[in-house]
C-alpha cells in the first residue's frame, strides 16, 4: 500500500492504493471515473483504453502503481469547455454506437490513431481497432466515424485539438 | 480479476533490479506486463514482488552496431515497429513487431519479456532463430540455437535479466504469419533469413517451441525460390493441435507461411 501520485485528465491526483491495483480499477473506483469501462479483463476487448503518457493502453492490463508520475487521459478527459472531442461529435454523428459500452475504448483508440498515422484508410482503420472488439455495430460505422473524425481534425489542424 | 498481493519495486538501474531479484526468490522481473499482469490475474502467478524494468533508459535503444542492429530489452513492440534503422536494415524484423497483438499492446510489450516468456505462438523468437541473434544478459551471450528450449522455457538461470538482443542485418530476410483470428498470436508464422550462417527458416505457432526446419533450409541455399520448398512436408506428429487448428492444417500452414515468406524476401 503507496500513495500513487499521478495526473488524470489534467488534475493531479495522489491517493492511496494497494500495489495490486489495476489502473482500471483505481480509475473506475477511487476516482469515480466509471467511463473507463472493463469489458472482458483480460486484454482482449479494448473497453478500458485510456491515455499513459499520450499513448493507448488497456488499463485492466497495468498497475495504478505503473502509472504513478504519468499524464493519464480516459475518455472524461476528451471534452472540452463542455465541447464534445472531433472525435465524440463523429461518432454521435456517423451513428458509430448502438449500445455504447465499447465506445469509450474506440474512441481512446481512436484519438490515438489519428495523432499518430498521418493518412488513415478504412483498411488501415480496421487493422488498428485490432484490440477493441464491438458486439453490436459490426463495425462499419466505427470505421466511418474514425475516417470522418481524422477529416474533422486535418481540417482544424491535426493534434493540436487532443 | 484481483491478482494475489505483491510488493512493487520500480527499479532506477540494472544493478538495482538484480539486487532486489536476489533478495527474493518469489520476485519477478515486470516489463510491459501484457503476459505477466494477466497470469497473475488469473492467479497462474504469484510473485511477492514485482521489479518494474520498464523505465530503465539502459534497457531501452536500438543502435546500429557494424553489421548488426543491437535492441535493448526495454524496448517496446511500437518503438522497433517504427524505427527508422530497424526499417532500413532489417524491414522484415519492424514488419513483425507491427504484427504483434494491438496497438495498445505494441505500447506496452517489451522485446525482453517477449523472449523471456517465449510463447509457443509469439512473433519475437522466429526472428531471434531466423537472424541468428544473439541474446545477451547481464552475465552472458546466448546464441539464438541455445536459448529457446521449450514451451515457455528458456536458457535463462535464476535472477538472469535479459539486457539487449543483436540482431545481424540480413537484406533478403521476411516473416509470414497467419494469425489466429481471435488473438493475433501466430497460428504458424515463419521467419526466412539468408544470414552469414545461411540460410535459416524458424517457425512459431505450430510447434510446442521455435523451431528450424533443416530440409527448407538445405532447399533454399541451393535455390533461393518459393518453388525450391514446395515439395517439403513438414511432419504433423510434432505439431500443436487445438480448437483452433489441427496439427495436419499446421503442418500445411508453415509450408504455405514459408513460401510466402521467400517470396517477399525476393
Ligand atoms: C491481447 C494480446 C495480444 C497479444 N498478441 C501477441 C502476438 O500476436 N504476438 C506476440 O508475440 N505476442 C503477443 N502478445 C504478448 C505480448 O507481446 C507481450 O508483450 C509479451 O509476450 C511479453 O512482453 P512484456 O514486456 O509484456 O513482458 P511481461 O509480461 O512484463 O513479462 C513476461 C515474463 O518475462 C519476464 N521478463 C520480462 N523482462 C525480462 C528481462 N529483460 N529479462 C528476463 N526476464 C524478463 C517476466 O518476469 C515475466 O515472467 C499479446 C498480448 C496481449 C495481451
Ligand atoms: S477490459 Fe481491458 S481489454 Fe477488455
Ligand atoms: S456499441 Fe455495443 S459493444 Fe459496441
Amino acid at each position: 500500500m503507496a500513495a500513487v501520485s499521478l495526473t488524470v485528465n489534467a488534475k493531479p491526483v495522489s491517493l492511496e492504493t494497494e500495489d495490486r491495483t489495476l489502473l482500471v480499477y483505481f480509475l473506475r473506483e477511487q476516482l469515480g471515473l466509471t467511463g473507463t469501462h472493463i469489458g472482458c479483463d483480460t486484454g482482449q476487448c479494448g473497453a478500458c483504453v485510456v491515455h499513459v503518457d499520450g499513448r493507448a493502453v488497456k488499463s485492466c492490463t497495468m498497475f495504478a502503481v505503473q502509472a504513478a508520475g504519468s499524464d493519464v487521459v480516459t475518455i472524461e478527459g476528451l471534452a472540452r469547455d463542455g465541447k464534445l472531442h472531433p472525435v465524440q461529435e463523429a461518432f454521435r454523428e456517423n451513428h458509430g454506437l448502438q449500445c455504447g459500452f465499447c465506445t469509450p475504448g474506440m474512441i481512446m483508440t481512436a484519438v490515438d490513431m489519428i495523432r499518430r498515422i498521418p493518412v488513415l484508410d478504412r483498411a488501415t482503420i480496421r487493422a488498428e481497432l485490432e484490440g477493441n472488439i464491438c458486439r453490436c455495430t459490426g463495425y462499419h460505422n466505427i470505421v466511418s466515424s474514425i475516417e470522418d473524425a481524422a477529416r474533422r481534425m486535418d481540417a482544424e489542424s491535426k493534434g493540436v485539438a487532443a | 480479476m484481483i491478482p494475489y498481493p505483491f510488493t512493487y519495486h520500480r527499479a532506477g538501474s540494472l544493478a538495482e533490479a538484480e539486487t532486489i531479484l536476489k533478495a527474493s526468490p518469489e520476485a519477478k522481473l515486470l516489463a510491459g506486463g501484457q503476459t505477466l499482469i494477466a497470469a497473475m490475474k488469473m492467479r497462474l502467478a504469484q510473485p511477492s514482488d514485482l521489479i518494474d524494468i520498464s523505465g530503465l533508459k539502459e534497457l531501452s535503444f536500438i543502435r546500429a552496431a557494424g553489421d548488426a542492429i543491437v535492441i535493448g530489452a526495454g524496448t517496446r513492440h511500437f518503438e522497433v515497429a517504427i524505427s527508422a534503422e530497424v526499417n532500413r536494415l532489417i524491414p522484415a524484423l519492424a514488419h513483425l513487431a507491427e504484427s504483434i497483438g494491438d496497438p495498445a499492446v505494441r505500447h506496452m510489450g517489451m522485446l525482453g519479456g517477449s523472449l523471456a516468456n517465449n510463447d509457443p505462438a509469439a512473433d519475437y523468437p522466429a526472428a531471434v532463430l531466423g537472424l541468428d541473434a544473439t541474446i545477451r544478459t547481464q552475465r552472458r551471450s546466448i546464441a539464438a540455437d541455445d536459448f529457446f528450449t521449450g514451451m515457455f522455457s528458456t536458457a535463462l538461470d535464476e535472477g538472469e535479466i535479459v539486457t539487449e538482443v543483436s540482431f545481424p542485418v540480413s537484406a533478403r530476410a521476411a516473416y509470414a504469419k497467419f494469425p489466429n483470428p481471435a488473438s493475433r498470436y501466430a497460428m504458424a508464422g515463419v521467419f526466412v533469413a539468408k544470414t552469414k550462417s545461411g540460410v535459416r527458416v524458424a517457425v512459431t505457432g505450430a510447434g510446442p517451441c521455435v523451431f528450424r526446419v533443416p530440409e527448407m533450409e538445405a532447399a533454399l541455399a541451393a535455390d533461393f525460390t518459393p518453388h525450391a520448398i514446395a515439395g517439403i512436408e513438414i511432419n504433423a506428429a510434432d505439431l500443436n493441435s487445438d480448437i483452433h487448428g489441427s496439427a495436419e492444417y499446421r503442418a500445411n500452414l508453415v509450408g504455405v507461411m514459408a513460401r510466402r515468406a521467400v517470396a517477399a524476401a525476393q
